[in-house]
């Protein structure tokens, strides 16, 4: 982890520093931004741990807590809604057990997330299942899905 | 056989989920087998995200033949064969595959400038570009204008922003170049906030070169030196064919250092997205490049005088600078011959919701709402009843069936109640709950308040109180009258675009569905059989087969049961959630 940050920390300096970069780069290293990222940041630039997590906490993209192996994503998107999207999610949500908030299954198998429209409206609702497209999807093909991830 | 032959596979999300990639395969195999000589392209992405329309119809698969084009749907990898055997081999297109009387109907009331090129060309390859005439603009602007003319050529085209407020182009140019200071930017606002709406990153990933191409020509007329995409990071092969079409341009020397063998220095950087809806709007996507927060400030000064990093900032939608090369290469009038008398040109549009042809469609401004949802796209999916089409997203507002006639442009669309905003139009039928469709955008647009006002950090949340209370049964004789102050201070107070147009949605089915809300409020019945709080769920007994499903669905264990005994919910403990509604595989559930 060590390294990872390191060189994070040293593009930061060199682009100018961008904490938002800083933050997106950080979470593409470990699927979210650790608390011990943020304090080893904090603490070499001289930045209180704040000013990381006001940025952290307004986007959101960004995840304070560690993603599950497999992700699933489920549009909420107006299109998507309008098809049902609020029924495949509780749905799944509700097979896995997990909520808006605690939304990684206690195995850290699965995270479940939402999402405000990934563009492929036309084909609504739409789920994404380890980044794979599923368009013009059911809560029971989406559920099989999962079940086959979990076999992997 | 014709001599030369290219077959395009469409491999968007439709596609790839179709099966596109092994139908590409299939062709690859079939080919060769066959001793035939044909390029199989990938049909580019615009196609791939709904442009061509018909990704209903995936996997769609084009054979060109000289000047010959066959179109074939819902094509899977088992029907390659026989299109190699008969078609490419034997010479007979294939009639019952072909596509029907749909797909030109959707195409017949449609006029492509911005989405000329998309599906057309291979999006990664500035050669296909250069071929469909790509840079001329940019080259004959940098090479043989001022700056002045150019700037006139855009204000006498008419073309207005396309990403959502409308602000005549030229006039903003033409503010930006009268700024002082040496160092300008100009930004591109590929944020696309609108949650159901994809033109943005339909042109991105079809034409990427034509935004890089305005991008240019708007830096050269105002004379900024460095641009920025802003672009969302959910969309990831945007990303990327940008990125790509970025390092061609600078190959080229188009970007860079005396870009086109001319004085001018110009280069583009990508910024991504996290993830706020708010971050689309000028000040707070200024503030989110910068590494910030991404909250607004108030306007003035604007970001012509005071942008990024405090210098003068013209920021335009990615469809605006896509307008721009076909403007300059077919002259202001050729644009502004298209739409209306103060809507000039064309728009892009993402169709969809419950239409039988979902997609992206561009139709000239002035067109009426009924030739876009019964010509274009081909009436309502269901067959249920038509009842609304919601635009503008959650800064716009629902019409209804009774105003479809109604010209699609800034001003009429306003005077109704809604905007054009930035091209998302999502028909609603029979089965959807206004009440429930205002929550939706009200929710969407309370979560991403940025929290820097109180009109809209608050108001919204009350607002969305008192929609959550109507809609789960609970709503109060005076709640209408409280929706609609509410509303009314949210507009006024509001310091950003977000909070001033959040009531649309609640203000326009106010307007047109007043009975939905009285129904929830006073009949406590929510009449197209949406709103949860609202519903009662019992079983059937005689069609029931007890097969239990219901019963392990249950999460409040309101169901109970024996095998070969008919199952029954207790109203008591049923929490409405309508999952034995949907596991049971018999209809024995009922709703209402
Ligand atoms: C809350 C909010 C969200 C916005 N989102 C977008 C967006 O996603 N894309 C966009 O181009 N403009 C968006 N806008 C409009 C921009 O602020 C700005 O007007 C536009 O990018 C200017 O470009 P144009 O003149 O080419 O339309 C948004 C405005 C507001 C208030
Ligand atoms: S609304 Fe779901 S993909 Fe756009």
């Amino acid at each position: 982890m060590q390294k990872t940050l390191d060189n994070i920390l040293s593009r930061y300096r060199e682009s100018g520093g961008n904490v938002i970069s800083l933050l997106q780069e950080t979470q593409d290293a470990f699927g979210y931004v650790p608390r011990e990222a943020v304090q080893f940041f904090s603490r070499e630039l001289g930045i209180a741990a704040s000013k990381f997590y006001g940025v952290a906490t307004f986007y959101a993209q960004f995840r304070l807590r560690p993603v599950g192996k497999h992700k699933v994503t489920a549009c909420c998107g107006t299109a998507c809604h309008v098809r049902g999207a609020e029924r495949i999610m509780s749905g799944i949500q509700r097979e896995l057990h997990v909520t808006d908030e605690e939304d990684t299954t206690t195995d850290g198998q699965i995270t479940v997330e939402k999402v405000a429209c990934l563009g492929f409206c036309s084909f609504a609702p739409v789920v994404l299942v380890d980044g794979a497209v599923h368009g013009k999807t059911t809560t029971d093909a989406v559920i099989k899905e999962i079940k086959s991830l979990r076999k992997k | 056989m014709a001599s030369e032959t290219l077959i395009r596979v469409c491999m968007g999300p439709a596609g790839i989920a179709a099966g596109g990639k092994q139908v590409i395969e299939a062709f690859h195999a079939a080919l060769v087998d066959a001793g035939v000589s044909a390029q199989v392209r990938e049909r580019c992405s615009s196609h791939q995200v709904g442009c061509m329309g018909l990704c209903a119809r995936d996997v769609l698969v084009e054979v060109h033949q000289g000047d010959v084009k066959t179109v074939y749907q819902y094509i899977k990898p088992d029907m390659v064969q026989r299109i190699v055997d008969e078609h490419l081999v034997a010479g007979k297109p294939i009639t019952e595959w072909l596509v029907d009387e749909v797909y030109a109907s959707f195409y017949r009331k449609q006029i492509k400038v911005v989405l000329a090129d998309c599906g057309r060309i291979d999006p990664e390859d500035i050669d296909a570009y250069e071929a469909v005439k790509g840079y001329e603009a940019a080259r004959e602007c940098l090479t043989n204008r001022r700056p002045e003319e150019v700037i006139e050529e855009v204000k006498m085209s008419g073309l207005r922003g396309r990403g959502g407020a409308g602000f005549p182009t030229g006039l903003k140019w033409e503010l930006g170049r009268k700024s002082r200071g040496d160092d300008k930017y100009i930004i591109c606002n590929a944020d696309e906030g609108d949650p159901g709406a994809f033109m943005d990153r339909a042109v991105i990933e079809g034409s990427p070169h034509a935004v890089i191409e305005g991008m240019i020509i708007g830096a050269f007329s105002m004379g900024a030196r460095n641009g920025y995409v802003y672009i969302r990071a959910e969309y990831p092969l945007a990303v990327e064919r940008l990125k790509k079409a970025l390092d061609q341009a600078r190959t080229r020397g188009y970007l860079g250092k005396g870009i086109f063998g001319s004085a001018f220095d110009f280069d583009i950087k990508i910024k991504l997205g996290a993830g706020a809806f708010v971050c689309g709007e000028e000040t707070a996507l200024i503030a989110s490049i910068e590494g910030m927060r991404g909250m607004p400030r108030p306007k003035p000064p604007f970001p012509v005088n005071r942008g990024l990093w405090q210098k003068p900032t013209v920021i335009n939608n990615v469809e605006t600078f896509a307008n721009i090369p076909a403007i300059i290469r077919n002259g202001c009038g050729w644009y502004a011959g298209f739409g209306t008398d103060k809507s000039k040109g064309t728009k892009v549009f993402a169709l969809t919701g419950k239409i039988k042809n979902p997609g992206l469609i561009e139709v000239p401004m002035g067109i009426t709402l009924r030739e876009i949802i019964e010509e274009i796209g081909g009436g309502i999916e269901s067959g249920r009843p038509f009842k609304a089409v919601q635009t503008g997203g959650p800064s716009g507002g629902c019409i209804p069936a009774s105003m479809l006639d109604i010209a699609v442009d800034y001003e009429s669309l306003a005077k109704v109640g809604s905007i054009v905003g930035s091209g998302g139009m999502i028909v609603l039928d029979a089965d959807d709950c206004m009440v429930n469709v205002a929550k939706y955008f009200v929710q969407f647009t309370q979560s991403e308040s940025c929290g820097k006002c109180v009109p809209c950090r608050v108001g919204t949340k009350r607002v969305l109180e008192t929609l959550e209370r109507i809609t789960t049964g609970k709503g109060k004789e005076d709640d209408i009258e409280r929706l609609e102050k509410l509303a009314g201070g949210i507009k006024a107070m509001s310091l950003c675009g977000l909070g001033q147009t959040a009531p649309n949605p609640v203000l326009s089915t106010l307007k047109y569905f007043r009975d939905e809300y009285e129904a929830h409020i006073r009949d406590k019945k929510c009449p197209a059989k949406v709103c949860k709080g609202l519903l009662t769920y019992s079983i059937d007994e005689a069609t029931c087969k007890a097969c239990g499903a219901c019963l392990r669905a249950c999460p409040s264990g309101a169901v109970s049961g024996e095998k070969k005994k008919p199952h029954r919910i207790d109203a008591a403990k049923c929490v409405r959630c309508g999952a034995c509604f949907e596991v049971c595989k018999f209809g024995s559930v009922n709703r209402e």
